[in-house]
């Protein structure tokens, strides 16, 4: 089972979304992440999304991702070429005992604390997202109230012909 | 003017002649407005059968076929029609009226979110929230209906936006999406690379489908078989490609085809497959297909290259523009050996069948039928038992072949042969269904009566669901569920209620008296034959 990432330029219109995500649920396409938003046109909208599969698999979806009249263009990647990040927002309960080990843990991390009560802490880190698996599993023996995450975001590696 | 009047402007600018149709609140304005154009319309008499309708029209003109109806039930009874026909890449526009822009999403009386329902078996569909959009969307339904890998659009529009005034009206010549650009010329590389593939090749094959009907491409792909002696066999879309008693055509693949065909796609070491989707019934098991041969797959739409079997050599573009540039290139083939081989399974692997005498044989009967037609009429095949016999035992000549091959739709022969005959008012149109797929359908007698469409209609009749029946039969030794048609009403009472002449076949020892009589006139008529219930396909 290959991963690959689909970066797919879509016509920024209501109801894409759901064709996008119907075409997957509909093939039995997996998706792993799937994140949406704006580019520079405002009319252009960029959905990155995470599947896996094998090579006949990954190759339907982009050819049936291309069907789609709403699809301006496909690039499809292995992690290995693009830059990924993904934005996660985590919520703990802390108290004197553990506080010490939390703000450690952040800084290691390189995440921020972005807001805080007497009782609970907001955590922001925004990086690959294999490294955001890991600061969850970092928080597993702390109480975790919530956690958002964005899904995957990527493009390209920046090569001189682009 | 206003929003409806834009429409059926749309649709004169594309030239329609006919509309299939159920009218309702939503869809009124629509309605109003048609009355004052040349655009025939046809009240159909339920709403699946306007799409199935359109579908028959379309596969004989070649252009899309049209059907408007009503907002909610109506345009839900539509999407069976719409699914059987994107299974077949039949070019549709469907025009479904809509509750009031500002009432969408509050579940008023009648509101569907047909977009949303349909999104799976349409290639586009559009929900009009502008009325000066309804040129532009039209102009672009109907370019994308009908090009690349041809199929359904729906149109829903909203009442408000139908009586909305639009004050100038202005049909687009150009069409400007930046997310549709079909490829239909093949690449030159590709083509090379066929050609000496084909010179390499002792048992070359050419597999037909659909779309190559879909192209207008018989006579090039014909042209090519014969000047360099390939052998043909078809899937069942693809029957008539090829006249069925050209020396060099083999027959139908698949789990129903003929067993000669189905060797031949074995044993061929070339095999190019055009427009056609290697789907189960055809081919049941794509690995056969790609094991010891060179396969090539042409089509017009590139995800079906590759997704159930990967080709040697994949080709994407239209059959028509494929074979022009085939045709161009030099090269020889010997392929008399096969041929001969060929020949010889055709005849020790013919169908034997064992007719029981006191009933009407199907093969026998549908051979008969195929000589007397008009050689260019038009056989419309419905779903079940009858099907399988159609594509069995008629023979081609220079008509056509039409039935619902992908979604297997049962009903669609009576509605389809209705839009065929309406196309091409001069060629004799021949439904054939059972007794099961006519009760799917028979509301329809009513439209033909109505709008004197003259359609001949032949009803198998066995008093089973025959084909599930015979499921049953092999697969759960005759434990039958719920197939016995026990309730069908008197045919001849029923047709004689819609005042439409009746003819019975009991045997085949009156078939060609009966046939002569049943054909003789281009009137609507139903032939009702008596077929042994146990018999099998």
């Amino acid at each position: 089972m290959k991963k690959k990432i689909y970066s797919v330029l879509v016509e920024n219109r209501s109801g894409v979304l759901c064709k996008v995500a119907g075409l997957f649920s509909r093939r039995c396409f997996n998706i792993d992440s799937l994140a949406v938003g704006e580019t520079d046109a405002p009319d252009v909208s960029c959905m990155t999304i995470v599947s896996s599969g094998d090579q006949r698999t990954t190759e339907q979806i982009e050819k049936q991702l291309n069907k789609k009249l709403d699809v301006i263009k496909v690039k499809t990647f292995e992690e290995g070429q693009c830059v990924n990040r993904e934005l996660m927002l985590l919520k703990v309960k802390y108290n004197k005992s553990n506080r010490r080990e939390i703000m450690e843990i952040c800084e290691i991390m390189k995440a921020q604390i972005v807001d805080m009560s007497k009782h609970y802490m907001m955590i922001q880190l925004c990086d690959e997202p294999e490294r955001i698996r890991l600061m969850l599993g970092m928080f597993q023996s702390f109480s975790i109230v919530e956690v958002a995450r964005t899904g995957t975001l990527a493009l390209c590696k920046c090569a001189e012909n682009d | 003017m206003n929003g409806a009047d834009a429409i059926i402007k749309c649709l004169e600018a594309e030239q329609v002649s006919v509309v299939f149709g159920y009218p309702g609140v939503a869809i009124c304005p629509f309605y109003n407005s048609i009355l004052e154009s040349p655009i025939r319309t046809i009240l159909i008499r339920t709403e699946q059968n306007a799409a199935h309708a359109a579908s028959g029209m379309a596969r004989i003109t070649g252009r899309p076929g049209v059907c408007a109806v009503t907002s909610g039930p109506g345009a839900t009874n539509v999407i069976t029609g719409i699914a059987t026909a994107f299974a077949d890449s039949i070019p549709l526009v469907c025009i479904t009226g809509q509750v009031n822009s500002e009432l969408l999403g509050s579940d008023v009386f009648q509101e569907a979110d047909i977009t949303g329902a349909v999104e799976s078996f349409v290639k586009y569909s559009y929900l009009v929230r502008d009325v000066k959009d309804i040129p532009r969307i039209f102009k672009e339904a109907f370019h994308i209906a009908n090009t690349g890998r041809k199929g359904p659009v729906l149109i829903d529009v909203p009442i408000d936006i139908q009586n909305a005034s639009l004050e100038k009206f202005h049909y687009p010549e150009e069409i400007n999406m930046r997310t549709y650009k079909p490829t239909v010329k093949g690449n030159m590389a590709q083509i090379k690379k066929v050609v000496r593939e084909l010179e390499r090749a002792k048992r070359p094959l050419i597999c037909a489908g659909g779309g190559v009907l879909l192209s207008e491409a018989e006579q090039e792909l014909r042209a090519f078989s014969k000047e360099y002696r390939i052998p043909v066999v078809s899937t069942m879309m693809g029957i008539g490609v090829m006249p069925t008693k050209d020396p060099l055509y083999f027959g139908m693949v698949g789990n129903n085809g003929k067993a000669y065909a189905n060797r031949a796609m074995n044993e061929a070491d070339l095999l190019i497959m055009v427009g056609a989707r290697v789907a189960d019934r055809a081919v049941n098991q794509p690995e056969v297909i790609t094991r010891n041969k060179i396969l090539v797959h042409i089509d017009v739409d590139p995800a079906e290259i590759g997704k159930n079997a990967g080709p040697s050599i994949p080709l994407v573009g239209d059959a028509k523009h494929i074979f022009a540039d085939l045709a161009q290139e030099e090269f020889s083939c010997d392929t008399a050996e096969w041929i001969h081989t060929l020949e010889e399974y055709r005849v020790s692997m013919a169908p034997k069948r064992n007719p029981n005498p006191d009933y009407v044989d199907p093969a026998a009967f549908i051979t008969l039928l195929s000589e007397k037609m008009q050689a260019n009429g038009i056989y419309v095949a419905d779903v079940g038992q009858n099907q399988i016999w159609s594509c069995g035992y008629h023979i081609v000549r220079e008509g056509r072949f039409m039935t619902s091959g992908g979604m297997g739709t049962m009903g669609y022969s009576i509605p389809a042969a209705m839009g065929a005959k309406l196309a091409a008012p001069d060629r004799q149109v021949i439904a054939v269904c059972g007794d099961g797929s006519f009760q799917m359908s028979m509301m329809e007698l009513a439209t033909l009566r109505q709008h004197d469409i003259p359609v001949k209609i032949i009803v198998m009749k066995n008093n089973y669901l025959g084909m599930v029946r015979q499921y049953q039969h092999f697969t759960y030794k005759d434990h039958y569920s719920v197939v016995d048609l026990s309730g069908s009403p008197d045919l001849e009472k029923l047709v004689s209620a819609y005042d439409m002449p009746y003819l019975r076949l009991e045997s085949m020892d009156r078939a060609e008296e009966v046939l002569d009589r049943f054909l003789a006139k281009d009137e609507s008529m139903l032939l009702e034959c008596v077929i042994d219930p146990m018999d099998l396909v």
